[in-house]
């Protein structure tokens, strides 16, 4: 039989094995759906317990002074006019000032008067860490199971390997990250006035181009390393600072300085930003731009790295 | 020789700076033979089947499949070689067929090619009743079957198998061995594979390189290394307490002897001749012969004689890196 024939009519194309490859991770985790379920809870309980339970709106709110209905306050206390014995204060008058006053510091530290509208856009940014680190798990596992020896093994382009674990990530990481959305919502997110149903699409841009710039950073971070501890302890190192050094929480313009400076290159800080002013804030295109650009720029860098790094050193 | 399908010249590959793995090896593999890489568990086997397979790149020394570069041509070596490697490397999650499936979709196959050509390695394999179950449910034997399967949908002119029957039972073993032999006549290949059992070697194997700590210390047929030792073992014991290795000597077609274990191991041609001789000459200077046993050299003998080891004794320590193996996969999931 002619097999130099049938060698020939094989193609070895990027988007084959590329498809082929996203397959089998999707397929992966489809079959896994109590992992899917724990991810999600993760960011769920620190909406409820951060964004519920620590009630920040309650600290600049006067509802809970329980100011009485008349407030007596000494004449000396008061300079003009001189001379007055004691003033008595309308209490519910003074209660909704402190209300308004209240909104108005809210609306100025956060942008919007809801902190849990706030901090459940933050968690999108944290459920992309979080779905995103385990992509280099992944080329860890497959290198000690021999399945990344077959692959290599075979005319399939090293970089469709490395983008089959890179959209793998993203794809979870937008579902992840819809499934926070919708929770958020149903909590009680508040949409600003300028959201359409089309700014969502911009939303899921942000989060494809944050998800593909992280992941490829930490596959690039595993990709000749045998044992599982390497991902595992980078994960641990990384987390926390991207959290807390971003604006998930807490704006940064209140941050010390140097915190500050950490949080402007947080790339964090720019799709939590992103998000907010497609969804919570009223839109500044001026901000949504430059949010979008440092996202375009850090995904281009990264994925260009993470794909050169495979072809140099993706082996057994 | 240019023209052969499989060359390595100097092939080495160094770890960490430090650990030669495979040390300087130089070999050829002609057009449709069997050729085997025999030698205990990290002699180099596996990383030498890695560099010719362009996994892995050598640290000194070059390899040339079907005449390209494994390290330049790298891409093309890919497309005309078949790897069955020592892992279990299927996808627990997927069935037999999407398996078999994902490899054609890696060497790009044509689609309505590769269903057809899939069913049909499927039915070779004796997998096709069970090409919708998912491999988690499949046993080692079908693994190992369904790995050839998948190494195959390429039409491969040159197959790897790494340990194709590591961690089988002695049935499953042949069972293994009967298809990968109907595959080799059916698709015309050549097969360059790894052992580390030396009957398998032996009765498979049209030419074996033995390999130890990197080295290749001896190559050629079965048969060549076996008659290189020059005969027979014959081994025997006396009662008395005393030296009788001039009396062996002496006797006629005996080359050489050796005392180890409280018994004489001899070295002789025709031994079914010999022996007789031997036990003669003992009894008459008044020896009792208590103990006598005959072997036709094995490729282990073959392996003592080179390395002063015997090849058997490193096969405890695979069965536990196989179960290692399997705890792996299973944490995976």
């Amino acid at each position: 039989m002619s097999s130099s024939k049938l060698v020939e009519e094989a193609r070895p194309s990027l988007i084959r094995g590329l498809r082929a490859l996203l397959f089998r991770e999707l397929k992966k985790w489809l079959e896994d759906p109590v992992m899917v379920v724990m991810l999600v809870l993760q960011p769920l309980i620190w909406m409820g317990l951060l964004g519920k339970a620590m009630n920040i709106n309650a600290l600049f709110s006067a509802n809970n002074m329980n100011l009485p209905q008349q407030i007596h306050v000494p004449g000396d206390a008061v300079l003009s006019p001189p001379g007055l014995r004691f003033v008595v204060l309308n209490g519910t008058k003074l209660s909704q000032f402190f209300n308004e006053l209240g909104s108005k510091m809210m609306q100025g530290v956060f942008g919007t008067t809801d902190y849990f509208s706030f901090m459940s856009i933050g968690m999108v940014s944290m459920i992309v860490v979080t779905t995103t680190m385990f992509s280099g798990m992944s080329i860890v596992w497959d290198r000690r199971l021999g399945f990344l020896g077959k692959v290599l093994s075979t005319p399939v382009s090293r970089a469709a390997i490395i983008f089959s674990k890179i959209l793998n990530a993203t794809l979870r990481a937008m579902f992840q990250a819809t499934v926070i959305l919708a929770l958020a919502y149903l909590l009680g997110l508040q949409l600003s006035p300028t959201f359409t149903p089309m700014n969502l699409l911009g939303v899921y841009a942000a989060i494809f181009l944050l998800s593909v710039g992280l992941s490829s950073i930490f596959i690039a971070f595993s990709i000749r390393s045998t044992r599982l501890e390497r991902p595992m302890q980078f994960i641990s190192l990384i987390t926390m600072p991207l959290m807390f050094a971003s604006n998930i929480f807490f704006p940064i313009n209140l941050m010390p300085d140097w915190l500050q400076a950490v949080a402007k290159v947080n790339p964090l800080t720019y799709l939590t930003d992103a998000v907010r002013q497609l969804t919570i804030l009223p839109t500044n295109f001026t901000a949504l731009a430059w949010d979008f650009a440092y996202l375009i720029a850090f995904s281009a860098v990264f994925a260009v790295i993470g794909v050169l790094l495979s072809w140099r050193y993706l082996s057994l | 020789m240019k023209g052969d399908v499989i060359r390595a010249e100097g092939l080495t590959k160094v770890f960490n700076r430090s650990v030669v793995a495979v040390d300087h090896v130089s070999f050829s593999v002609r057009d449709g033979e069997i050729f085997g890489f025999l030698g205990p568990n990290g002699a180099g086997k596996t990383t030498t089947i890695n560099m010719l397979t362009t996994v892995l790149r050598p640290t000194e020394g070059n390899a040339w499949v079907m005449d390209f570069d494994v390290v330049k041509q790298a891409k093309e070596v890919r497309k005309v070689i078949g790897v069955v490697p020592q892992e279990y490397t299927a996808d627990e999650d997927l069935t037999g067929y999407e398996n078999v499936m994902l490899c054609a979709d890696l060497y790009g196959i044509p689609r309505d090619v590769a269903k057809k050509r899939a069913l049909e390695l499927l039915e070779l394999v004796d997998l096709i009743d069970f090409k919708d179950k998912r491999v988690e449910t499949y046993s080692g034997g079908m693994r190992r079957r369904l790995e050839l399967a998948c190494g195959l949908i390429n039409r491969p002119k040159v197959l790897f198998l790494d340990e194709p029957t590591l961690g089988l039972d002695v049935h499953t073993r042949a069972a293994i061995w009967s298809y990968i032999k109907r595959l080799k006549e059916e698709y015309d290949m050549t097969i360059f594979m790894t052992t580390h059992y030396l009957e398998e070697a032996d009765a498979l194997c049209d030419r074996i390189a033995i390999i130890d700590h990197g080295k290749i210390i001896a190559m050629g047929s079965p048969d060549e290394l076996k008659n290189s030792l020059g005969g027979d073992i014959i081994t025997i014991a006396i009662k008395e307490r005393a030296d009788v290795t001039e009396i062996i000597k002496g006797c006629e077609n005996v080359k050489e002897v050796r005392y180890e274990n409280g018994a004489y191991r001899i070295k002789a041609k025709d031994g079914e001749v010999t022996a007789p001789l031997i036990i003669e000459a003992l009894r008459r200077r008044g020896y009792t012969v208590v103990k006598l046993s005959l072997t036709k050299p094995t490729l282990n003998e073959v392996f003592l004689e080179y390395t002063g080891r015997a090849l058997r004794d490193s096969e405890e320590s695979r069965e536990s890196f196989i179960a290692h193996r399997i705890t792996l996969m299973r944490a995976r999931r």
